[in-house]
């Protein structure tokens, strides 16, 4: 019993990185169209500026700050060169594109820091588990959680009251309106992919703490955190989010019974969703049709 | 799109040459420095962003996870030769089949998908066979790859071959050209046309009352079979392979080779790979970060040619 818990609440973390992962991914995906097969990368710029950045800041510092460059630099990425193809309506020339980013990005992280993993430190005080007898919940765990609900609902109240949000939420409908009633569409779009981008950082960041950095690790997380985007639903920020903590708890409760299958489980979950409800859990009819 | 005669005639010239240097490529490829395992690659590889470009292409379906069906294919044919029977045609076939019935179940989950949604769960159903051959140890080796298989000498009617580099070279052409036969067949029929005009106006062959659907799921299904025949042929190469052949990278990889070609004309996808894969072998043998330069190629291709070599060159949109 207690190894199912403890499955679980591991599963439920790794679901919290592919959450945050997916909202990045699924603003990006809903309001410009692009698919950010550099999202992964994206998450490594934001792990290893957060390590390196942490003598100098703190850790606490670092975190913030990791994560908001990780923004920065997608805002410059878009700029130079995803902002060219949002003219050209066929989605696969940004897919390829961002692919290219991600080969860059990963070889020149493996470059720069090494190829080998780097043990990200967490304060000491956070190490430690908070009750003997769940062990595994540590004070660094219950951050991550906390810091992650809090973004997430931050992210909410932005999209749902602030006038950028829905702006940002008008145009993932439709942008033509939205930019003919006098948006300026085009910065609409880089703050949101900015936007995207720290979230990925952000997920880096945090699970650093966890993982361990290493090159690869952007890899490992882009794809479960396609298959958030899709059982959620594809253009659902909700569901991008329910569906990245769906498959992470789905993938703790396998490793107990079955850890072979921890993995795959999530793809099969992703086709029954598929068979089932093709939309997604969340998903509604969109322009992705 | 009316072809003066004398165009048509260049066309022939052109082909007529091609093949003629695909049949020559033992006897002067080692001469321009190349060696025979890197022609029969290309080759392989060519097969396979031709078939993919089938649905990618012709039909337009931004299939991004063609590298599950040439990993079935290769792992397919690699667990025939090594538990089932030591027969290098029965290993291609099982491999084949494996591939093309597993694009043929998966189909319909995709075939009345378009664009952005097609290409994520194309993406991320190819990742499912990645695991699976990851965690199936025993079976596939896992991360380590599938070794311990041979090709094995192929016997004709009391006659036995041994494939060596330069035969089993000629096998792949042969395979090579079979596709080829097989693809021009159905671009020339009517289910091609109506592949084309699918890509064109989805909506107005639905209009039209075609079931655009099925179609789309016949493309998917005849282009996972090609590209796993494809595969078994990269496993015989090598006498191995790896869940790296599976891999979202490759089936990028596969994708680019099709832009860099030119995805509206046939023969793209074959130049394409053939440019793609001396770069990335020549890359590879001079700098540690081959990545990188890999990775500036696609952005290069994207923002400068994104219609491709060969679609500078014509601008139709006629198959062959």
């Amino acid at each position: 019993m207690q190894l199912l818990f403890f499955n679980v609440f591991n599963g439920l973390l790794q679901g919290v990185f592919y959450a945050l992962m997916a909202l990045g991914l699924a603003l990006i995906l809903s309001l410009s169209s692009v698919i950010n097969m550099a999202h992964g990368g994206f998450l490594i710029v934001g792990a290893y500026l957060a390590f390196t950045l942490t003598p100098y800041l703190g850790f606490w510092g670092a975190l913030v700050v990791g994560p908001l460059l990780a923004g920065v630099f997608g805002l410059i990425v878009e700029q130079t060169l995803v902002r060219w193809l949002y003219k050209r309506p066929d989605p696969l020339y940004s897919l390829l594109l961002t692919f290219g980013l991600a080969l860059i990005i990963q070889d020149l992280t493996r470059t720069i820091w090494g190829a080998q993993g780097l043990p990200a430190a967490v304060p000491e005080a956070l190490n430690q588990p908070l009750s003997t007898t769940l062990f595994f919940i540590t004070g660094y765990r219950m951050v991550i959680l906390a810091i992650t609900a809090v973004v997430t609902i931050g992210l909410y109240l932005t999209l749902r009251y602030t006038l950028v949000g829905i702006r940002i939420r008008a145009g993932t409908r439709d942008l033509e309106t939205v930019a003919s009633l006098g948006v300026n569409i085009y910065k609409l779009r880089a703050l949101n992919f900015a936007a995207g981008c720290f979230f990925a950082g952000l997920a880096g960041a945090l699970a650093s703490g966890i993982l361990g950095l290493t090159p690869p690790m952007g890899d490992s997380l882009l794809m479960p955190t396609f298959v958030a985007v899709i059982v959620g639903g594809v253009g659902s920020l909700a569901g991008a989010v329910l569906g990245g903590l769906l498959i992470g708890v789905a993938a703790g409760i396998t490793t107990t019974y079955y850890p072979a299958a921890s993995e795959a489980v999530i793809y099969l979950i992703m086709l029954v969703v598929l068979v089932i409800r093709p939309r997604g859990l969340m998903g509604k009819e969109s322009i992705f049709e | 799109m009316s072809l003066g005669p004398a165009g048509f005639n260049r066309r022939h010239g052109i082909l007529i040459l091609l093949w003629a240097a695909l049949i020559t490529v033992p006897l002067w490829l080692p001469h321009v420095g190349g060696y025979s395992a890197l022609g029969s690659k290309i080759l392989i590889y060519g097969l396979a962003t031709m078939g993919l470009n089938i649905v990618f292409g012709f039909t337009g379906g931004l299939s991004f996870g063609q590298a599950a069906y040439f990993g079935i294919g290769a792992y397919g044919a690699g667990l025939t030769l090594k538990f089932i029977a030591p027969s290098t045609p029965l290993a291609i076939i099982v491999g084949t089949l494996a591939g093309g019935l597993a694009a043929t179940i998966l189909g319909p989950l995709v075939m009345r998908r378009r664009g952005i949604y097609f290409a994520m769960i194309t993406i991320a159903i190819g990742q499912l066979f990645y695991f699976v051959v990851v965690r199936w140890n025993n079976v596939t080796g896992g991360e380590d790859g599938l070794a311990g298989f041979e090709r094995q000498p192929i016997h004709l009617g009391g006659y036995t071959l041994p494939l060596d580099q330069t035969r089993f070279y000629y096998l792949v052409l042969l395979c090579f050209t079979l596709g080829v036969i097989l693809m021009r067949v159905l671009l020339h029929s009517p289910l091609g046309h109506t592949w084309v005009a699918i890509r064109e106006n989805r909506r107005r062959m639905e209009f039209l009352g075609v079931r655009t659907d099925l179609y789309v799921w016949a493309s998917f299904a005849i282009a996972g079979l090609i590209t796993a025949l494809a595969g078994t042929l990269n496993a015989m190469l090598f006498n191995f392979t790896s869940p790296q052949d599976l891999h979202w990278i490759l089936s990028g990889d596969f994708v680019m080779m099709i832009v860099l070609g030119g995805m509206r004309n046939f023969w793209g996808p074959l130049l394409g790979t053939a440019i793609f894969v001396i770069a990335q072998d020549y890359l590879s043998s001079v700098t540690g970060n081959w990545m990188t330069f890999i990775g500036l190629i696609f952005v290069g291709i994207v923002l400068l040619f994104p219609k491709g070599l060969l679609g500078m060159v014509d601008r139709g949109a006629r198959p062959a």
